[in-house]
């Protein structure tokens, strides 16, 4: 699967897309749901938490391991996706579709510090070999 | 089908004898202590249960079956001689509250299991109280926390953990209630030298290390590792999950560490069969001393007794009732007597040399090492990522394969870093025909995933049952069985 262009991502594997109001969402990357496997369970932030940037802020499991999701932002969490919940097996099939939460950033200008989509795929090729 | 299932009204042990007395009078016992409804046991006749219960293991693999090289699990096997031992009805039926004077024959066998613990890991002081290796991580964290409170030095906050480590390590400290930070590992399986510098401080409690590492190799910069970590003033934590690999041969206290745990059911071949029970004995530095869990035995005047709170009272205290799984620890005795001093040095050469010699034989047969540059320890991990991505078949896939075999499989998917791992671990009491019949399944199976990949992908096939689903069991865990309503 190829990394999309119109995201941002941080090296510990999580995806940023900024919306029209500002807010971004975050997911974690094709790469890291490749890596984990079969996720049975999603553990979002509470809403109205507030971030700092490469603070741990939630947790996927999987049938190999848990593995902890970083803040790529400093911000309040505004919304979670919910539908996760139940079918967190969204992310394998699409994960960059199945955001987790919504965050309002405390400074967008943090967003130009991620990794655009050729830096992280080196990364990622990186990592096979 | 469970025993519950096999249940009939009334039927007994002994069906054809007569019933020997009759039922208690409930009128007899106060209305307080009468539960209000019946328990709801099995009602079986010992035939049942036997054939039940042998018919259950019989679907198991088991070290006593087969060859089982889990990797980190150390699944060696557990002579018969300790289990025979610890067996004996003396020992079975001493009241574990019963006074030190009628148990001087148990607490010398537990007072010579402290001293030759001591003696092999170069600690100065053991106590056997953990109930399994997990608690023996909590204790040995919780000792830490201890020291660093009584020294008035509460900035420390922090447990650092290479990102190599089992996951009980940072689970342990922050149930002890630091935070865990990671530090990063080199390509050849080390420490991050430069990353550990970095992030050391005086909020460092401690670090907390395998070494041999999960990796399955010894972590070379060690005494760097303990300059560094203790001229911050943080201690150094020793997991002995592979201790199996160094018996006899290096000292943890040697290499600086301040606090161990043993995995009895590892290196000291206590049964690892039905969960345990375990056994995480501690040992600690001159410093960490005062701080050991209760109850220590102690010898004086050829008497032995356990010590309590009035002995230590700097203690982090009692960690179950008693003094830790007595007969558990008694078969760890027993095995550490069989072997000696030399015997121990012996697991050590024989574990490094099965694992190196199955390592060698698996990368001739065309599996890829994780890290070809390095020894392997008592383990090594192959990684499957090429295989997966020339014919789709997994780590996974080889593993379940393995039980068509007739081999339990290794560890999978552990360490974390390593993608489509294998962790095998042969341990020092397989021969080397097993380890060459290991070998030969693992290179017919290479040949399937290449040739018939669907085979590997639909194993098992000659199992009680087939490929279990792993989302389903744990989105819908169901331990608890319950009565129809």
């Amino acid at each position: 699967m190829t990394t999309p262009a119109h995201l941002k991502y941080a090296r510990s594997h999580e995806w940023v897309k900024q919306d029209a109001d500002g807010t971004v969402i975050v997911g974690i990357t094709h790469h890291a749901q490749e890596m984990l496997g079969d996720l049975v369970f999603v553990e979002a932030p509470v809403v109205g938490r507030k971030l700092k940037k490469g603070e741990e802020c939630a947790v996927v499991e999987s049938v190999k391991a848990a593995a902890d999701i970083y803040a790529p932002l400093s911000g309040e969490v505004v919304a979670v996706n919910a539908d996760l919940a139940d079918a967190p097996e969204k992310i394998n099939a699409d994960a960059y579709s199945s955001w987790i939460f919504r965050l309002k950033p405390d400074d967008i200008s943090e967003l130009s510090g991620l990794l655009d989509a050729a830096d992280y795929q080196k990364i990622t090729d990186q990592e096979k070999h | 089908m469970l025993i519950f299932d096999l249940s009939q009204p009334g039927r007994r042990n002994l069906s054809q004898a007569p019933r020997a007395a009759a039922e208690p009078d409930p009128d007899a016992i106060p209305a307080d202590f009468l539960r209000q409804s019946r328990p709801v046991l099995p009602e079986v006749s010992e035939l049942d249960a036997v054939r039940h219960y042998t018919n259950l293991s019989r679907k198991n693999y088991s070290i006593d079956t087969q060859f089982y090289p889990l990797g980190s699990c150390t699944m060696k096997y557990n002579p018969r001689a300790c289990n025979y031992l610890a067996m004996l009805p003396q020992f079975l039926a001493r009241h574990p509250s019963a006074p030190s004077d009628t148990g001087q024959g148990f607490l010398a066998c537990m007072y010579e299991l402290q001293e030759m613990l001591k003696d092999v890991t170069g600690m100065a002081g053991v106590s056997l109280a953990p109930m399994a290796g997990a608690q023996g991580e909590f204790a040995g964290v919780a000792m830490i926390r201890a020291y660093h409170s009584a020294r008035g030095d509460n900035a420390r906050t922090e447990i650092l953990v290479p990102n190599a480590a089992h996951g009980t390590n940072p689970a342990s400290a922050v149930m002890c209630g630091y935070t865990a930070r990671e530090i990063h590992t080199d390509s050849e399986g080390n420490v991050d030298l430069a990353a550990l510098r970095a992030v050391v401080g005086p909020h460092t409690a401690g670090l907390m290390l395998t070494n041999p590492s999960t990796l399955g190799v010894f972590e070379r910069a060690i005494m760097e590792i303990r300059e560094i970590v203790h001229a911050a003033g943080g201690l150094l934590y020793y997991d002995g999950a592979n201790l199996n690999a160094i018996l006899g041969k290096v000292k943890p206290g040697d290499m600086g560490f301040d606090v161990i745990h043993m995995n009895l059911h590892k290196t000291f071949s206590t049964p690892h069969g039905g969960g345990g029970p375990g056994a995480g004995p501690v040992g600690v530095a001159t410093r960490l001393l005062p701080y050991l869990p209760l109850p220590v035995v102690v010898q004086k005047d050829d008497a032995y007794r356990l010590q309590d709170e009035q002995d230590l009272p700097h203690s982090i205290g009692r960690l179950s009732a008693h003094a830790g799984n007595a007969g558990v620890l008694l078969r760890a005795y027993i095995y550490a007597k069989l072997l000696g001093r030399e015997g121990m040095q012996r697991v050590a050469e024989f574990a490094t040399l099965n694992a190196n010699y199955l390592m060698i034989q698996l990368k001739r047969a065309g599996y890829t090492l994780a890290f070809p540059a390095r020894r392997a320890s008592h383990e090594f991990i192959i990684t499957l990522k090429d295989l997966k991505d020339k014919t789709g078949v997994t780590a996974m896939d080889v593993a379940k394969r393995l039980l068509d075999k007739g081999f339990h499989a290794p560890t999978t998917y552990f360490p974390l870093l390593v993608p489509e791992c294998l962790l095998i671990e042969p341990t020092e009491t397989e021969s080397r025909q097993t380890l060459d019949a290991f070998v030969q399944a693992m290179k017919e199976i290479l040949a399937e995933a290449h040739h018939s990949p669907d085979v590997l992908k639909s194993a098992p096939h000659t199992t009680p049952v087939r490929r279990l689903d792993d989302v389903k069991a744990a989105r819908e865990l169901n331990l608890t069985w319950k009565p129809a309503a």
